[in-house]
């Protein structure tokens, strides 16, 4: 059987790079990649991003990419599924080179935020939900967590700093991460005094609109020189789904159907069972979506997501351990890139290369990327070969 | 601002109007042509009542270009009466005042402006508690 490994690694810090562009930012993440993977050389390119025809006015990234990492000629296109880009992106690499009809595949997720400010970064991140009937509300996503926020607190009776978990651990995990926004431990304290910014969800609940890029290069086991220095980390299944664009047309808006159905897919593709995910990378872009994550996965049961992070299961040492690196919250939320950050931190992991943030368990990660409310879902299993 | 965009949603906007399927009777809100209970093509235009209750709600602070001069504003997932969802805005109403739960009715206001660019407005559906109900 054709076997996929992911064979270069590569980010860049996650923050605010105001001297640093669109550009210059996919190019440090690619030369790392490709320097990791020990100069394989890519003959396609698969761009994650969300917003640079928005933010950056700068659409065509596929071309533009190639030619300023100096891979002029290969074939080069971006794939958009809002916040799930660089999953969506991962995922069009994998099929490329497992089809065969591509050795070497480079795939970058890339985001630059902060060349704008408050409205015009609310009004970019809106093109994610439906134009015509939610957006056009004054409706952003921020708004669309705490809508699924506000109903779930109210049907689960969920105390006011029931989600303090999520942003508790994920702050833990990226003190340990060199690459990540915060690196800061929170105090209990902290998220209960948090200003509601959009109620209930409050500052904590939120993930940070940052700058970044990370890159993965993948191949073919056998194409892998003899002497390969990496640990083999494989990816044993890549599945996704979609939901109804808008949240309001969803029967059952407290379930995340694509998270559910692209983690069955991936799943039984891989020939696994849940229980055998050592760790969780999932998308926590909202406390909310986290738990719901949880839940929709099959990890906790409904309306009990929120307990595993107050119960402290998803810590490092837990039975659990989710963002391990950080997550989006601690990491930040680099758009498009995110997908491909969580693999980079997911194969961080198998490699065992982690310190700080190394789990025990290190045998299968799963990574789930999210666009918007779960309206679009990737998961990607990743396994270390022996 | 793209005028064609808002003029031809004029009849959802102003009338709430969407479609009832032929089959099996739901009815749909944004109408969408495709049944999404039995997915069979549904065409029939349907008026809704413009009435319906909160599902869930927030307050918006930090809003996108266009609706910033309006912040903070309350948004709301809207269950309306004949069974679709929407999402709107409510009016008339302090957000302190806000339940799930809570029965409202639809009115007409300004939505947007476009910034300095033309002086157009759109106007469009938002909700207000429901008169009459206590």
């Amino acid at each position: 059987m054709t076997e996929i490994i992911i064979a270069g690694l590569g980010q860049t810090d996650v923050g605010e790079h105001w001297d640093i562009s669109l550009r210059d930012l996919a190019f440090l993440a690619i030369e790392s990649a490709i320097k990791d993977a020990g100069g394989l050389k890519p003959q396609a390119l698969y761009v994650g991003n969300m917003l640079a025809p928005n933010l950056s006015r700068q659409a065509h990234l596929g071309a533009l990419l190639a030619d300023f990492a100096g891979l002029t000629g290969i074939e080069a296109v971006t794939v958009e599924a809002a916040g799930a880009s660089g999953g969506a992106a991962l995922r069009q690499g994998y099929l490329a080179v497992k089809s065969g009809l591509v050795d070497v595949a480079l795939v970058v997720g890339v985001e630059k935020m902060t060349d704008q400010v408050g409205a015009g970064v609310e009004e970019a991140l809106a093109t994610a939900a439906d134009s015509d009937y939610e957006s056009v509300q004054g409706l952003t996503p921020t708004a669309q967590a705490a809508l699924l926020m506000q109903r779930y607190m109210h049907e689960y009776n969920v105390p006011a700093d029931g989600f303090a978990g999520f942003a508790l651990t994920a702050h833990a995990n990226g003190a340990g991460n060199p690459h990540a926004m915060f690196r800061k431990a929170i105090k209990p304290e902290t998220y209960a005094k948090a200003e509601p910014l959009t109620p209930p969800l409050n500052m904590f609940d939120a993930a940070p609109n940052a700058d970044g890029a990370a890159a993965l290069v993948l191949t073919r086991r056998e194409l892998l020189p003899s002497d390969w220095p990496h640990p083999l980390v494989k990816i044993l299944a890549s599945a996704t789904a979609s939901d109804t664009l808008a949240l309001h047309d969803r029967k059952d808006p407290l379930f995340f159907e694509a998270a559910h159905l692209a983690t069955g897919r991936a799943i039984k593709q891989a020939g696994i069972t849940l229980d055998q995910v050592d760790f969780f990378e999932y998308h926590d872009a909202y406390s909310i979506y986290a738990a719901l994550a949880l839940e929709s996965s099959g990890f906790a049961i409904r309306g009990h997501g929120w307990k595993m992070a107050a119960d402290g299961r998803i810590s490092l040492t837990g039975n659990l351990p989710c963002a391990t690196m950080g997550g989006l919250k601690a990491r930040g939320f680099a758009g498009g890139a995110t997908g491909v950050y969580q693999a980079v931190e997911a194969a961080t992991q198998l490699r065992g290369q982690a310190e700080a943030c190394q789990v025990t368990r290190t045998r299968v990660g799963m990574i789930q990327s999210l666009g918007g409310p779960a309206s679009t879902a990737v998961v990607h299993i990743l396994e270390k070969l022996d | 601002m793209e005028i064609p965009r808002h003029w031809r949603l004029k009849k959802q906007r102003y009338a709430l109007m969407g479609e009832v399927c032929p089959h099996c009777d739901a009815k749909i809100f944004p109408p969408r042509d495709v049944c999404p209970e039995c997915h069979h093509e549904a065409k029939e235009l349907f008026q809704f009542s413009g009435k319906g209750e909160i599902y869930s709600y927030t307050t918006i602070y930090e809003a996108p270009s266009g609706f910033d001069s309006n912040a903070p504003y309350t948004v709301a997932l809207i269950k309306l009466n004949e069974g679709p969802m929407l999402t709107a805005q409510l009016t008339d109403v302090e957000a302190a005042q806000v339940q799930i739960g809570m029965p409202v009715e639809m009115v007409t206001r300004k939505m947007r402006d476009d910034g300095d660019e033309r002086g157009m407005i759109v106007y469009g559906y938002k909700f207000r508690k429901r008169v009459g109900v206590t």
